[in-house]
């Protein structure tokens, strides 16, 4: 899951970086709402971690803005105003949800979920293809094989082709989903991921489409 | 006596009692005068007339002629009391008036006499006739006398004492009403809540309490901004501690929930640089509760500038940047507010050296202009956006060249702290963009400067 956290506090930010990565989230930071601006226009984020105060201005001036310009995708709203009637403006100017400082991290990157399996249309917090359940909370993936422990990159790569079974996933998606704009992939990582998560789930769950990509294998009925 | 009511009504009971005692005492006095005068000149008129009348032998008409004399002037409870009697020379009682006693009222002596008869005093006027050769002697009991002035008195106190019960009623009455204003500020103020603070109606009140309800309206108003200035304070320090908790507790979440010993490590880092940011926020937010308290007391003393710019620069050891004090044109030394300027000048200081760039520097000069002493700092930092120059004083106002370790405070305390020296400073960019630079103008040098400490 790609998430952009729009954070001026250094200590916060890094912290997000490293907190969210933890449950799988893959977290590119900007501190200011111009790079907010052109990291949207770059890349597809899963969701927005967005503070208020920002050095060059409002961070909910810059959603509206966002929400103006058609973009859907789902915002938190991060900030020390705490208000009832700061909540109620944050929400009102199209943020998705809304948590104060200090805020609990396993409580933020659950809302983080939520509000990304909003915007794709479940409702379930577990993904489910064929045979295999992921939680993507808890970082496991159930299959024929039983309950399996899955490293963060994992986890993304599975969560991609779980989204929507049967669609191919090319090796660049699958990298965009497992690093942010400062890590560089090796060019055989995507690889060797499938491969573990083969290990790990089942030999036939993931389906190699030469030369275009990867899918979850649907069973034919 | 904590009732003004009472103590009123009290002070004026008091108070017009004693006038009334005093007037009586004083009617009484000269009416005793007068009333012994009176009478004594009737006891002389009297025996004057009855010793022209008298013919030796005729002497039995005394009796008719004094009464005669008598009834005109006195009735009730006064009639009678003058006796007559004629005596003469040798001794013998010639005649009397009825009633008058046997024994002589008086001896040989011409003139008033006082003496007792049968246990009674009396005033005696003696008239001796020598061609008749009787003397002829008018008496008056001063019994009777006596109860004549105090039945003077009587009348006097009498209403006075039935009179008082209904004076303080009305005094109550009167000063209940003239209190009326009072009880309207009391009553206004009694209705409201502990918060309401807006100021009293003083269009309504008498003059007398008008400059009392003004100065109760001027306390209204200082303590209303005194709560808002606080509320304010209290308002964004909580928001500004909360973005450093928020900071803290991330970390320490990271640092417990990781597998990996480099984020552990980097989350510990992070905690410490946190709780480092978060202490000197929260002194700076106790720095400015407590300058903003100050109260002025007399703490002025003389204060070696160099020394104090060189104990600055010393508790900030720095390798990395290179730091100047060109002071030749300074005083020795100057009269003021030690640790208010300590205090500025620290925070001047700490701002500077975290702007400025490795290898840059920062300077401290002084120059005198117009009669007053400037304190000038330069830095090479990237200076402040212009746009941002009138906000910097503006508390927990953080720019977009802020630092990690900034509290938002530092130039506010800055300048409440030069106001309160009577110092002014100016902050500007150097004309050439190479960094800020910051004027300190010190109060004039003839100036006592105001006396404020901390």
């Amino acid at each position: 899951m790609r998430i952009l956290v729009v954070e001026d506090d250094p200590v916060i930010a890094s912290g997000l970086r490293n907190g969210l990565g933890l449950s799988g989230g893959v977290v590119d930071v900007v501190s200011t709402c111009a790079d907010a601006r052109e990291a949207v226009l770059s890349t597809s984020f899963d969701a927005i971690v967005l503070d208020v105060m920002l050095p060059d201005g409002s961070g909910l001036d810059w959603l509206a803005e966002l929400r103006k310009s058609e973009d859907k995708t789902p915002v938190i709203v991060l900030t020390a105003l705490d208000e009832v009637s700061d909540r109620i403006g944050g929400l009102d100017r199209g943020a998705d949800d809304y948590l104060g400082k200090p805020f609990d991290l396993d409580e933020l990157a659950a809302r983080v979920r939520a509000i990304a399996r909003r915007k794709e249309g479940r409702a379930s917090a577990h993904l489910v293809s064929g045979d295999v359940v992921l939680d993507p909370a808890s970082l496991t993936a159930t299959s024929v094989n039983g309950e399996a422990k899955l490293s963060p990159r994992e986890a993304a790569i599975l969560l991609a082709l779980m989204k929507r079974p049967g669609d191919i996933r090319s090796k660049n998606e699958l990298e965009a989903v497992m690093y942010g704009w400062q890590e560089g992939a090796e060019s055989n990582t995507v690889e060797v991921h499938i491969h573990n998560l083969r290990m790990k789930i089942g030999r036939d769950t993931i389906e190699t489409v030469r030369g275009l990509g990867y899918r979850m294998k649907v069973r034919s009925t | 006596m904590s009732s003004l009511r009472i103590r009123l009504s009290l002070v004026l009971l008091v108070a017009t009692g004693f006038v009334w005692l005093f007037a009586s005492a004083w009617i009484y006095s000269e009416s005793n005068a007068e009333i012994e005068r009176v009478l004594d000149t009737r006891l002389q008129e009297s025996a004057r007339m009855v010793a022209s009348l008298v013919m030796p032998s005729n002497a039995s008409d005394v009796d008719r002629l004094v009464a005669k004399g008598n009834a005109t002037a006195l009735s009730g409870r006064y009639e009678h009391q003058l006796s007559c009697q004629i005596w003469s020379f040798d001794g013998k009682l010639i005649t009397k008036s009825s009633g008058a006693p046997d024994e002589a009222l008086a001896g040989t002596v011409d003139g008033f006499t006082e003496r007792l008869i049968g246990g009674e005093p009396w005033r005696v006027f003696t008239v001796e006739d020598h061609e008749k050769g009787i003397r002829v002697m008018v008496g008056d009991s001063l019994t009777l006398r006596h109860r004549l002035i105090t039945d003077l008195l009587k009348g006097l106190l009498l209403p006075l004492a039935l009179i008082i019960p209904l004076l303080a009623f009305v005094i109550w009455g009167s000063i209940s009403a003239g209190l009326r204003p009072i009880d309207a500020i009391v009553r206004e103020l009694r209705s409201r809540s502990a918060d309401d603070i807006k100021p009293l109606t003083s269009k309504n009140s008498p003059q007398e309490i008008r400059p009392l309800v003004e100065e109760l309206n001027k306390l209204f108003v200082d303590v209303d901004a005194a709560r808002q200035h606080e509320r304010e304070l209290t308002a964004f320090a909580a928001h500004e501690l909360r973005t450093p908790l928020a900071g803290l507790k991330t970390q320490a979440q990271i640092a417990i929930a990781t597998s990996d010993q480099h984020v552990r490590e980097e989350a510990l880092r992070q905690i410490v640089f946190s709780i480092d940011r978060t202490s000197r926020l929260i002194q700076q937010i106790l720095t400015t509760a407590r300058i903003d308290a100050a109260v002025s007391t007399g703490r002025l003393k003389l204060v070696d500038l160099r020394g104090l710019l060189q104990e600055i620069i010393a508790e900030h050891p720095s390798g990395k940047h290179d730091i100047c004090l060109e002071l030749d044109n300074c005083p020795a030394s100057i009269e003021t507010n030690r640790e208010l300027l300590i205090l500025a000048l620290r925070n001047l200081h700490e701002n500077a050296i975290q702007h400025v760039p490795v290898g840059g520097s920062v300077i401290w000069s002084c120059v005198v202009t117009g009669g007053r002493r400037v304190l000038v700092l330069k830095d090479t930092g990237p200076g402040i956006p212009e746009d941002e120059l009138p906000l910097v004083f503006n508390r927990f106002f953080r720019g977009r060249h802020k630092t990690g370790i900034g509290s938002g405070l530092g130039l506010a305390i800055v300048n409440i702290a030069l106001k309160r020296l009577g110092a002014t400073i100016v902050l500007r960019n150097r004309d050439d963009g190479s960094g800020l630079h910051t004027e300190i103008t010190l109060p004039e040098i003839q100036r006592s400067g105001d006396n404020f400490s901390i």
